[in-house]
């Protein structure tokens, strides 16, 4: 492995390929927090070049953390389908590049050799693309995902509903509810973060949203965002109807123990979920993630956020998960610090779950302690649906009252949907157009009015007198 | 200063604007009178005649702008229930004119409250002195949370200094991620704390400003002033429903590198959450119960 190169004249010499890595990176003010970015732009561009003659196979042999110590590293590690892994091992990050963006290479072969992959080699390569290369590539992967509905099928653009409360108030959170679907959102899912994380509020809250699933007979999941043995317990002992279950995730196993999880607890909760879901699955799991987690519980073992974050995506797949996204603003300016880098982020982040091969959304925000605004998240949103996204958010007016962020607004998943030509999934777009919120994929004058959820309950009690 | 008949009025002007159509006289007058309540407690200077009407000062809650809804009393009653920007109808697939507004004014306050400093004015006014963190400007302070833990050397000269030493109680104020939260509520949860421990003959160390503070560099204040509880009134990230909501953190026998678990918080101090008085009279009891068992955070049984 060659970790020397010379660049406008100077030359330059790494001493490991963990600092090629995090060198190479677009600049990310997380990776200056860690002391491990490059010094200047230069230097920046030295990195690349030195990680374009690496080759996949090098990459497989230093992974982030070791396989010995990590069980992140094992499960990616073990998945590998050796065949696969062996036709591409001798290509350089810089060829493999080429080969994904090569107009021979069809979004199948790429979902095929992305067996073959592990995160390090999915990081090196996002390291070395633009953010159109990323878009391009990305766009050419499809991956979908059956729950109750099918996601990600070409042509379609979904949105989770995301009807987060201060106080987790039942009228209130339903009020949400209503709303989001009447202007198209929850074709992803159905899925509150909760503020009180014990089972018995969560099981409350799922069955809530089951009967008013079953009442309007929405074709959709549901899920309530707690800590995953929260989620099981709801389940176990208040037998609550879940679709699917919850839990992010890190990408090493020291990351995971911050949040309080291992695999095989991951593992129980997917069988518990085959065993007593309400869903038809086969995919039953959802995940978030996000730059930096790593980081913030000194969990990187001195890499970059970057392949960090690819490794949560290789973890996450041994799961079959229906949803992946990255919560890509949410952890503020020391980690992205502005709007160009949430932006790349979001795309980088997105990318590299299409290319592990996971069902990906993405929540495009924001917090207020960064220099970023609802039109840089637009323009992130836009970007996204360009490269084939399955996912964004929907959260009334985009301002999340309970997570004191900004996300998309319930109107933004319409709007990109008209733009480019996108419909929801095909069941949950006929029972908007039954409900008459939308017709020939186009919100009508009635959508967003939630009152009709209330007219007909009323309707029904006043024939019941 | 504007009165309180005058903030009905301007509240019933923005209300008169926006598109209520279907609403009979009736249900439109409680929607008023709901909506006047509420904007009480906003007083703003600069109301006059001629001026249009301040849209940050309209209740989402009470506002209802979906066109002909089908049944919009049931709604307009389950929407009182959150805080949530819900009822606001849509301009095609986007946002109507008056909301889209809204936001941009709500997004407005709250940059502003983490991008601007504490108006030293102010830090004079309290008569607290003004020492830094490690931190040289905001940047630094958004982007390195390590050294926003730790205060520079004239802060710990001048804590050494000024501070008296061994108190029971040290409290003191930093900015955080809020300057507004700090200008809002600061003054008067401390001097309801003061009044609360005086009650309970605890006596506390001198008060001082933080510049550029986050929560952790309380531990490095109780080791230099050796106090039995710190207590740090400190600005909370803003969101978009208010930009001045303030926290309190308090320790017992804090030490540099200590376990977040072992703080105590309370959180959502404004003129919307837990009232400043309220808040202060609380903190006390709560560093009253403190001394008492000796402990703090997840270690202190209230």
């Amino acid at each position: 492995m060659k970790l020397k190169t010379t660049l406008l004249g100077h030359t330059y010499e790494f001493k490991s390929l963990r600092e090629v890595m995090a060198k190479a990176n677009e600049e990310k003010s997380g990776d200056k927090l860690a002391q491990i970015a490059a010094e200047n732009a230069e230097e920046r561009v030295a990195a690349k070049a030195v990680l374009a003659e690496v080759t996949l196979e090098e990459l497989r042999n230093h992974p982030a953390v070791p396989y010995e110590e990590d069980e992140v590293t094992r499960i990616i590690q073990d998945d590998l389908n050796e065949t696969i892994y062996k036709e591409h091992k001798n290509m350089t990050v810089g060829e493999f590049r080429e080969w994904i963006l090569d107009e021979k290479t069809t979004g199948d072969r790429i979902s095929r050799a992305s067996r073959g992959l592990t995160s390090e080699m999915v990081a090196a390569v996002c390291k070395l693309m633009g953010n159109l290369d990323l878009i391009y590539g990305a766009k050419k992967i499809c991956v979908t995902a059956r729950c109750n509905t099918t996601i990600g099928l070409p042509g379609t653009f979904s949105a989770r509903l995301q009807p987060n409360h201060t106080t987790d108030d039942p009228k209130g959170i339903m009020a949400s509810v209503m709303e989001g679907f009447s202007l198209g959102c929850g074709d992803a899912v159905l899925g509150l973060n909760p503020v009180d994380d014990t089972a018995e509020s969560v099981a409350r809250i799922l069955k809530s949203f089951d009967e008013f699933k079953r009442k309007w007979e929405i074709p959709t999941q549901t899920c309530v965002l707690a800590h995953v043995l929260t989620q099981m317990e709801a389940i176990q002992k208040y037998q609550a109807p879940a679709d699917l279950m919850f839990q992010s995730i890190a990408g090493s196993q020291k990351g995971n123990e911050a949040f309080g999880i291992t695999g095989a607890m991951l593992e129980e909760g997917r069988d518990l979920m085959r065993k007593e879901g309400t869903a038809s699955g086969p995919n039953v799991m959802y995940f978030e993630t996000g730059q930096g987690s790593e980081l913030s519980s000194d969990a990187h073992n001195g890499w970059d956020q970057l392949t960090m974050e690819a490794r949560c995506y290789g973890f996450a797949r041994h799961y079959q998960p229906f949803l992946v996204n990255t919560v890509v603003g949410f952890i503020g300016p020391e980690y992205l610090y502005d709007s160009r880098q949430v932006i790349r982020a979001g795309l980088e982040d997105h990318f590299m779950g299409k290319l592990s091969g996971v069902s990906m959304g993405c929540d495009a925000c924001y917090t207020n302690h960064m220099k970023a605004d609802q039109n840089d998240i637009e323009n992130l949103a836009s970007l996204l649906v360009a490269a084939g996204c399955n996912y964004i958010m929907g959260v009334p007016q985009a301002d999340d009252c309970m997570l004191m962020y900004q996300s998309t607004g319930y109107h933004e998943a319409a709007a990109l949907r008209e733009i480019f030509g996108l419909r929801p999934i095909p069941e949950f777009d006929q029972w908007l157009e039954k409900m008459g919120f939308s017709r020939d994929g186009k919100l009508t004058p009635l959508a967003g009015d939630a009152s009709v959820f209330l007219d007909e309950q009323m309707r029904r009690q006043e024939d019941g007198r | 200063m504007v009165d309180e008949k005058q903030l009905r009025s301007i509240i019933e002007q923005v209300l008169g604007e926006m598109e209520l159509p279907d609403i009979n006289r009736e249900e439109r007058h409680e929607i008023h009178a709901a909506a006047a309540d509420t904007a009480v407690s906003y007083k703003e200077e600069g109301a006059e005649e001629g001026v249009l009407p301040d849209i940050s000062q309209v209740n989402v809650r009470t506002q209802y702008l979906v066109e002909n809804p089908r049944n919009k009393e049931a709604f307009y009653e389950m929407k009182q229930y959150s805080p949530a920007r819900l009822g606001i109808g849509k301009a095609g697939a986007r946002y109507k004119t008056l909301p889209y507004l809204q936001f941009r004014a709500a997004h407005s306050a709250a940059q502003d409250s983490v991008f601007s400093d504490v108006d030293p004015e102010w830090i004079k006014k309290m008569d607290l002195f003004c020492v830094q963190t490690r931190c040289e400007n905001k940047d630094m302070y958004l982007t390195r949370p390590d050294l926003g833990r730790r205060l520079n050397e004239q802060g710990v000269l001048a804590v050494k200094e000024k501070c008296r030493k061994n108190p029971q109680v040290q409290i003191y104020i930093s900015d955080g991620l809020s300057s507004a939260a700090v200008m809002a509520n600061a003054a008067d949860v401390l001097l309801s704390i003061q009044q609360g421990l005086k009650s309970f003959n605890i006596e506390t160390g001198t008060p001082f400003f933080v510049k550029y503070g986050r929560v952790g560099v309380m531990d490095e204040i109780t080791q230099l002033t050796e106090a039995l509880v710190t207590c740090v009134l400190i600005g909370e990230r803003p969101g978009l429903l208010t930009a001045e909501s303030m926290s309190a953190y308090i320790t017992y026998k804090g030490t540099i590198g200590m376990p977040e678990a072992h703080r105590t918080v309370v959180s959502n101090i404004h003129r919307f959450g837990t009232i400043p008085a309220e808040a202060g009279a609380h903190i006390a009891e709560i560093i009253k119960i403190m001394l008492e068992k000796k402990a703090s955070g997840t270690q202190l049984k209230m």
